[in-house]
């Protein structure tokens, strides 16, 4: 008798279960695993869901290092995401691959990304269409210590503002032990890290030149420009000498573990730094060059919708995409992931300019470019070798830098469609 | 015995007797023994010689992964032989052999013929050596990388620094990277060497020893007439297995320089990390392939190389 109590039991919830399915559309979400990204985006869906009962959003998530071999590989076993994280950096192989379809227009007029986002949102477009939309962008900003700036006698409420004034302020608070071992590295040098971004995108410009032409795909920093550029980031240590390469291992360690007065990093190292106890920190915009000039690497990670959903499922992950890409959507990211608003509107509230933190990676948004990479970790090794040519193997920064254009050149080259 | 005959004679002229049944008990066995066999060798054909081959046939093709691979023909080795990096890692991934194999097996078997003869906390001493090959590869390469380190944080530069000798820059150097992260790399694999070694050692008979020792043969004699000959076998093991190691040397070098991979200026870059890095940086798949079959090749040739040289005479 119980028995067959359970069993009618069972079938009904069972008959409840597919009745529910059959309404729901449920669409696939899928990113890489970062624990506070998950967690935004799992508070993402739930509003969404609120709104939209009938759409359900599964969300799926892979370690960083998979995350582009299970997208390209769910895609050949003929089954994937309806919508995806992706960098924009790998647009080029995502659409050449079939991922991707472009947005609808319907539902994502051109006029309004193109007035309503940040401009670095054109990374993102290719030919006529769009191909995703961020949330979230990244940039880069100056962080200082503190405590260092107070003993090297600097003022901690007025940062460097100019290349000049940094790299003063550096030299005055680097510190050697007797027997000149660094103790305390004025800024950080870290090809490795963030610096190829600066070099690239800020020094090459603020001395004058530009890395690239043809939309990123000739190398152009092979110049009197670039070659400015390389020396006064290799001086840095060589004449400078206000830091080493590889000082602590990495530059992020370095200033985490209070022995760099200065570092150059992104966005997404805030939720790292803001654990540190042992000093307090600022963060202030890149220091422009003397003429004022000031620029700037943005980067971001978009969504967009797979090539193969239609139908109901692609009615639903156009919501859902719009949902993910609002103003709302942007505000939960930034509390959650500390990564600053891609739409103009939400980024630049007085409360969010006046904020000490976010303020100078929001103004360094207004004038950031952002790199049309094929390759960026190859093309960041081209950066990385030019630089330790020069500070290990005592290369001329002219050679070393023809011979890294070359590297780079050969790279993109490679990589043009046939 | 007789029985039995019987018994089979009937039952193979039985009528209605299935064909199964109709079969020699040694039919049988035979059938039940390869049936069982089947399983591993059908396995290892799926996920071991299927891709094998498949991987040769990449190797001719320009796969990225997005689109279906087209025949390239030779293109992939014509690029890899012309590519001066790839002989950098060339001669990286014979330095970490030529250097590394013998090193390490000196080494080891000094200690194992040592400590063969110790008596004292022989246990635990034995249990120290083999320790480090117990140790997850990528978390001792970090703890290295850390000792590497230029003062204050560095062990190592922190100890020369108190002797009054110069700070040494080891992993952010050109020419010191490549023994730096050899030297944490035959560190790990010498306690399984040294074990192999003792099981080796122990199994000389010990009254060859004692013939020697009436004959009056001295310790250096017994060594290089006994011991050593003795222990061919496990020599020829050590030598072979510890050769396809460094050969394949990836996890030290990869994790003692994440943020340069096999930097600096490549100078520590063996051929498996450049294939990793061409596989799944750069998803040229067709040339990593082209790659997996350099390394097979001269794994194979250095193999069949060294069985040859170390063969038994007879």
């Amino acid at each position: 008798m119980r028995r067959a109590t359970l069993f009618a039991g069972l079938i009904a919830g069972f008959s409840t279960l597919a009745m529910n399915a059959a309404q729901a559309v449920e669409i696939e979400y899928w990113q890489y695993v970062f624990d506070s990204r998950v967690k935004a985006m799992d508070q993402l869906i739930e509003n969404f869901e609120k709104a939209n009962p009938d759409i359900t959003v599964k969300q799926t998530t892979f370690p960083y290092a998979d995350y582009q071999t299970r997208v390209i590989a769910a895609k050949m076993g003929g089954q994937g995401p309806d919508v995806m994280q992706l960098f924009y950096g790998w647009l080029d192989k995502f659409v050449a691959g079939g991922l991707l379809q472009p947005l609808p227009t319907d539902a994502f007029p051109h006029d309004k990304i193109e007035s309503e986002f940040f401009p670095i949102v054109s990374a993102m477009k290719r030919g006529e269409d769009y191909y995703g939309l961020p949330t979230a962008v990244r940039s880069l900003a100056l962080f200082y210590n503190k405590k260092l700036f107070t003993e090297a006698g600097l003022d901690p409420a007025n940062p460097p503002k100019t290349l000049d004034e940094f790299v003063a302020a550096a030299e005055k608070a680097t510190k050697r032990d007797a027997a000149g071992n660094l103790i305390v590295a004025g800024s950080t040098l870290d090809m490795a890290g963030q610096d190829h971004q600066w070099w690239r995108e800020v020094l090459v410009r603020q001395f004058g030149g530009q890395p690239y032409t043809d939309g990123d795909r000739k190398v152009a920093y092979n110049t009197e420009a670039g070659e400015k550029a390389l020396k006064f980031y290799t001086d840095l240590q060589t004449e400078k000498k206000i830091g080493q390469a590889g000082f602590m291992d990495e530059g992020q360690a370095a200033f985490r573990a209070g022995m760099a007065a200065m570092t150059i990093d992104g966005t997404f190292r805030l939720g790292a730094f803001k654990s540190i106890e042992g000093f307090e920190w600022g963060v202030t915009e890149l220091p422009a060059n003397a003429d004022g000039t000031r620029s700037n690497y943005a980067s971001y990670f978009a969504n967009g919708i797979s090539a193969t959903t239609s139908g109901e499922k692609l009615e639903a992950s156009k919501k859902f995409l719009a949902y993910i890409s609002s103003p709302e959507a942007m505000d939960v990211w930034l509390k959650t992931v500390g990564e600053l608003p891609a739409r103009r509107s939400a980024a630049m509230t007085e409360a969010n300019l006046a904020d000490p933190v976010y303020g100078p990676f929001l103004k360094g948004l207004e004038y950031a470019r952002t790199t049309m990479f094929v390759d960026e970790a190859a093309q960041r090794q081209t950066t990385i070798d030019m630089a330790n040519r020069v500070l290990l193997e005592g290369q001329s920064v002219k050679d070393s830098l023809a011979q890294a254009a070359a590297a780079e050149q050969a790279i993109i080259d490679a990589a043009a469609p046939k | 015995m007789s029985v039995t005959a019987d018994q089979q004679g009937a039952a193979l002229s039985r009528p209605g007797a299935t064909f199964w049944e109709r079969r020699s008990m040694r039919t049988k066995r035979l059938v039940w023994v390869w049936s069982f066999l089947a399983l591993p060798i059908l396995f290892y054909s799926v996920i071991r010689f299927y891709p094998t081959i498949e991987a040769f046939w990449l190797s001719l093709t320009n796969w990225d992964l997005l689109k279906p691979p087209q025949f390239i023909g030779l293109a992939n080795y014509e690029k890899l032989f012309a590519d001066p990096q790839f002989w950098k890692v060339f001669k990286n991934t014979f330095a970490y052999l030529l250097v590394g194999t013998p090193i390490s097996l000196l080494l080891s078997f000094v200690i194992a013929y040592h400590l063969d003869r110790v008596r004292f906390m022989h246990g635990l001493i034995r249990g120290l050596y083999f320790l480090p090959y117990l140790t997850t590869a990528a978390a001792m390469a970090w703890v290295w990388r850390w000792f590497y380190q230029p003062a204050p944080i560095g062990v190592i530069n922190n100890a020369l620094g108190t002797l009054g000798i110069p700070q040494q820059p080891f992993i952010r150097s050109v020419d010191q990277a490549l023994p730096s992260i050899m030297l944490t790399a035959i560190w790990a694999g010498l306690g399984f060497q040294i074990i192999i070694f003792m099981a080796g050692l122990r199994s000389i008979p010990n009254t060859f020893y004692e013939a020697a020792r009436i004959d009056g043969l001295g310790e250096w004699a017994i060594l290089r007439k006994i011991t050593l000959p003795l222990l061919k076998p496990t020599t020829v093991f050590l030598v072979v297995f510890s050769s396809i190691g460094f050969l394949r040397i990836f996890d030290q070098v990869y994790n003692m320089t994440t943020n340069d991979p096999g930097g600096p200026l490549g100078s520590t870059k063996p051929l498996v990390l450049m294939i990793y890095q061409t596989a799944f940086s750069s998803y040229a798949m067709g040339y990593a392939a082209a790659q997996t079959v350099v390394l097979f090749t001269i794994l194979l040739f250095v193999s069949l190389l060294q069985l040859w040289i170390l063969r038994e005479k007879k």
